[in-house]
C-alpha cells in the first residue's frame, strides 16, 4: 500500500532529482536550504527558548561561552548574549525574521517587476520609454545603498526594509522580462493571437507571461540569497530590522561590542549560519542556472 | 557619433534632476524638518516661526527651486551636528575613502589576475579547485561579516594589526593619506583587504575565463609554434589580451566599491565619507545625508555615462540603435 502510495510521488521528483545526480555540492547545498527551511518554519517549536519573552531571560546567564552551564542546570549549547538569551534559539527565530524579509521583498519586486516588464514591451512608445528609464535610474545604484538611501529617508523597520529591497529587485525583472517578451512579441503565435482579436490583457498575461518568465525563475534564487546579505547588512549597520525582531544580521551586530573582548561566539555563531544559509542557496542556484543552459547542458 | 555623445549626457542630466526631486520629496516633504528640529515641546507660534525662518512657509515648489539653486551654487547647507559646511566635511574625508578604494582594487589585481591565469592554465590541478572553492565561498560571505572575522583573528587572537581607527597620516598635496605612512598602511591593511575580497574572486574569474578563452586563438598557437618561452607567452601576449574586460570592469567597480565602504568604514571605524553618512543617518543630520545621496547619485550617473560613451566608441552597433 505505502510502496503504491509513494511510487507516483517519487517518479514526479525524478527530473528534480536528475538535476542534482553527480553535483554533489549542489546536493548538499540543496539538504542546507530545506533544513534552513525547516528551522525557520519550526523556530518556536525547536529553539530551546523564546529569546524574546523577557520572563525567560535571565542576566545572570549572561555571556556563556559555547557549552555553557545555565543557572537552571540545562547547558547552553552555542553560548548566550548580554542578557543572557540563548545564541542557538535567537539564531532560529533570526533565520524567520532573515528569511521572511528576503522572500517577501523578492517576491514584491519579481511580480513588480514582471507586471511592468510585460506593459513597457505590449505597449511600446512613452509607456516602455518611462518604465526603462526608471529602471535605468534603479540599476545604476548597488542595491544595497538604493535600499540605504532609502531607509535614511523613510526610517527603518521589517516593512520599510522589505518596500526598500523590492525597489532595487524590480527593476532587473523588469529588464529580463522586457528582453524576452520583445523577441517573443516578433513570433507568429502573438500575431495569430492578435488577428484572432485576443484582448492585450489575455495575450499579456496567457501567451506573453509563461514564455517569458523563464530568465525571471532561474535567477530566483540567486535574488533571494542576495536579498538576504542586503537585509543582514542593512540591519547589522542598525538602519533595518527593529530590535524586537531582530535578524541575523541584528544579532551580528549585538555581537560587535563584545568582539574585542574575545568573546566571539555571539557574532560569530549568526555569522556562520549566515554564510551557510547563502551559500547552501548560491550552490543551488548555481546549478539551476546551469541546467536551465540550453548551451552548457548539451556540451556536458 | 557625435550625436551619441551629445544626446547621452542629456538623458543623464534630466535622470539627476528627477533624483533632486525623489530626494526633495523624499526629504523635505514626507518627513517633517521643522518637527525635528523643534522638538516635542515647541508650541504652534514657535514652529510656525521656525518654519518661516527656513522657507518651509512658502509654495512647495518655490521651496524645490530654492533647493536646487543652493546645490547648483555648491551649497548644500551646514551639519547640524558639526555646525560646518556639508561640502567641506565631504571634502575632508573623501581621501580617507579614495585611498583604501585605491588600495581594494590593487590588491584585487595583484591577487586576482595571478590566480585567474593559473587556473585558466592549469585546469585539472588541485590548485585551481583550491581556488574556485575560496571564491566561490570568498562572494557567499557577507562583506561586514568578512570584516569582523579579519578583527577578531588578525587584531583579537593574533594581535598582528590594529583593529580599528585610521592611525597616522602624512599631507600630500593638502590630502591626509595613510597611503604614504609606513604605520598608517598597517591601520589600512584590514579595511583595505575587507573590501578587495570581493574584488580578488570577481578578477580571478574574469581572469580565469579570459585565459581560458585567448589561450585557443590562433595567435597564441602560432606565438608558440615559434617558440616564445613561456613567461613571455604570459606575459606579452596572454595578459595584454585578458588585462582589457578586467581593467574597465574593475574600473566600474569603482562606484560599487565606494558604496560598500559604508559598511568597511562603520565596521573599522574608518573616518572615511561612507561612516559619515551612517552616522548623519543615526544622528538625523539632514543636510549631510541629502548632500550625500546628491553627490554619490552624480558619480553614479557620471560613471554610467562615460562607460556607455566608452563601450560606443569601441562598438559601433550601440551608436546607431
Amino acid at each position: 500500500m505505502s510502496a503504491s502510495m509513494s511510487e507516483p510521488g517519487l517518479r514526479r521528483l525524478e527530473p528534480f532529482r536528475a538535476i542534482f545526480r553527480g553535483y554533489p555540492a549542489a546536493a548538499a547545498g540543496l539538504v542546507g536550504v530545506v533544513i534552513c527551511a525547516l528551522i525557520a518554519l519550526l523556530a518556536p517549536v525547536l529553539a530551546p527558548q523564546n529569546p524574546f519573552n523577557q520572563n525567560e531571560l535571565d542576566i545572570m546567564n549572561g555571556l556563556l561561552p559555547p557549552m555553557g552551564e545555565m543557572m537552571d542546570g540545562s547547558v547552553s549549547l552555542l553560548g548566550t548574549d548580554a542578557v543572557g538569551r540563548d545564541i542557538l534559539s535567537a539564531v532560529m527565530y533570526g533565520m524567520r525574521t532573515s528569511l521572511l524579509v528576503a522572500i517577501l521583498s523578492v517576491s514584491i519586486g519579481m511580480v513588480v517587476g514582471v507586471v511592468l516588464g510585460l506593459v513597457a514591451t505590449m505597449r511600446g512608445g512613452w509607456v516602455d520609454a518611462i518604465i526603462m528609464r526608471a529602471v535605468d535610474l534603479t540599476v545604476s545604484f548597488p542595491g544595497v545603498l538604493l535600499a540605504l538611501m532609502l531607509l535614511a529617508v523613510f526610517g527603518s523597520g521589517v516593512d520599510k526594509v522589505i518596500f526598500a529591497l523590492a525597489i532595487g529587485i524590480w527593476a532587473q525583472n523588469a529588464r529580463l522580462v522586457r528582453a524576452v517578451g520583445l523577441s517573443e512579441m516578433k513570433k507568429d503565435y502573438i500575431a495569430a493571437a492578435r488577428i484572432g482579436g485576443i484582448s492585450d490583457l489575455r495575450i499579456m498575461f496567457h501567451f506573453l507571461l509563461p514564455n517569458a518568465i523563464s530568465p525571471v525563475l532561474v535567477i530566483l534564487p540567486m535574488a533571494i540569497s542576495g536579498a538576504i546579505v542586503a537585509e543582514a547588512t542593512l540591519s547589522f549597520l542598525g538602519v533595518g530590522v527593529p530590535i524586537t525582531e531582530p535578524s541575523l544580521g541584528l544579532l551580528i551586530s549585538n555581537g560587535n561590542d563584545y568582539l574585542l573582548s574575545g568573546r566571539w561566539w555571539i557574532s560569530v555563531v549568526p555569522g556562520l549560519v549566515l554564510v551557510l544559509m547563502v551559500l547552501s542557496i548560491n550552490v543551488v542556484a548555481d546549478r539551476l542556472r546551469d541546467h536551465a543552459n540550453p548551451y552548457l547542458q548539451a556540451k556536458g | 557619433m557625435m550625436s551619441f555623445v551629445l544626446r547621452r549626457p542629456g538623458q543623464s542630466a534630466i535622470l539627476l534632476l528627477i533624483m533632486s526631486v525623489l530626494v526633495f520629496a523624499g526629504m523635505y516633504v514626507i518627513s517633517d524638518p521643522v518637527a525635528v528640529m523643534a522638538g516635542e515641546d515647541a508650541t504652534q507660534a514657535d514652529r510656525q516661526a521656525l518654519a518661516a525662518a527656513l522657507g518651509l512657509d512658502r509654495p512647495l515648489p518655490v521651496q524645490y527651486l530654492t533647493f536646487l539653486g543652493n546645490i547648483l551654487r555648491g551649497d548644500f547647507g551646514t551639519s547640524f551636528v558639526y555646525g560646518r559646511p556639508v561640502l567641506d566635511l565631504i571634502f575632508e574625508r573623501l581621501p580617507a575613502t579614495l585611498e583604501v578604494v585605491f588600495l581594494a582594487m590593487v590588491l584585487g589585481l595583484a591577487f586576482g589576475i595571478p590566480m585567474g591565469i593559473y587556473s585558466g592554465l592549469n585546469r585539472k590541478k588541485p590548485a585551481t579547485k583550491l581556488i574556485s572553492m575560496v571564491t566561490t565561498i570568498g562572494y557567499s560571505i557577507p562583506n561586514f561579516w568578512q570584516a569582523l572575522l579579519f578583527i577578531l583573528i588578525f587584531a583579537v587572537w593574533l594581535r598582528v594589526l590594529p583593529a580599528t581607527g585610521r592611525g597616522p597620516t602624512t599631507e600630500f598635496l593638502g590630502m591626509q593619506l595613510s597611503l604614504l605612512n609606513p604605520e598608517g598602511l598597517r591601520y589600512m591593511l584590514l579595511p583595505a583587504a575587507n573590501l578587495g575580497v570581493a574584488l580578488i574572486c570577481m578578477q580571478t574569474r574574469l581572469a580565469r575565463s579570459g585565459t581560458q578563452e585567448v589561450m585557443y586563438q590562433d595567435y597564441m598557437m602560432f606565438a608558440r609554434a615559434k617558440g616564445i618561452a613561456p613567461p613571455r607567452l604570459i606575459g606579452r601576449h596572454l595578459l595584454r589580451n585578458i588585462l582589457i574586460p578586467i581593467v574597465t570592469i574593475t574600473a566600474l567597480e569603482l562606484g560599487t566599491l565606494i558604496a560598500f565602504s559604508t559598511v568597511t568604514e562603520t565596521v573599522f571605524s574608518w573616518p572615511g565619507i561612507g561612516k559619515l553618512l551612517l552616522d548623519a543617518i543615526y544622528r538625523s543630520d539632514r543636510p549631510v545625508v541629502v548632500a550625500y545621496m546628491i553627490l554619490i547619485t552624480l558619480m553614479f550617473v557620471l560613471i554610467n555615462l562615460v562607460a556607455d560613451i566608452i563601450y560606443a566608441i569601441l562598438d559601433p552597433r550601440i551608436r546607431y540603435s
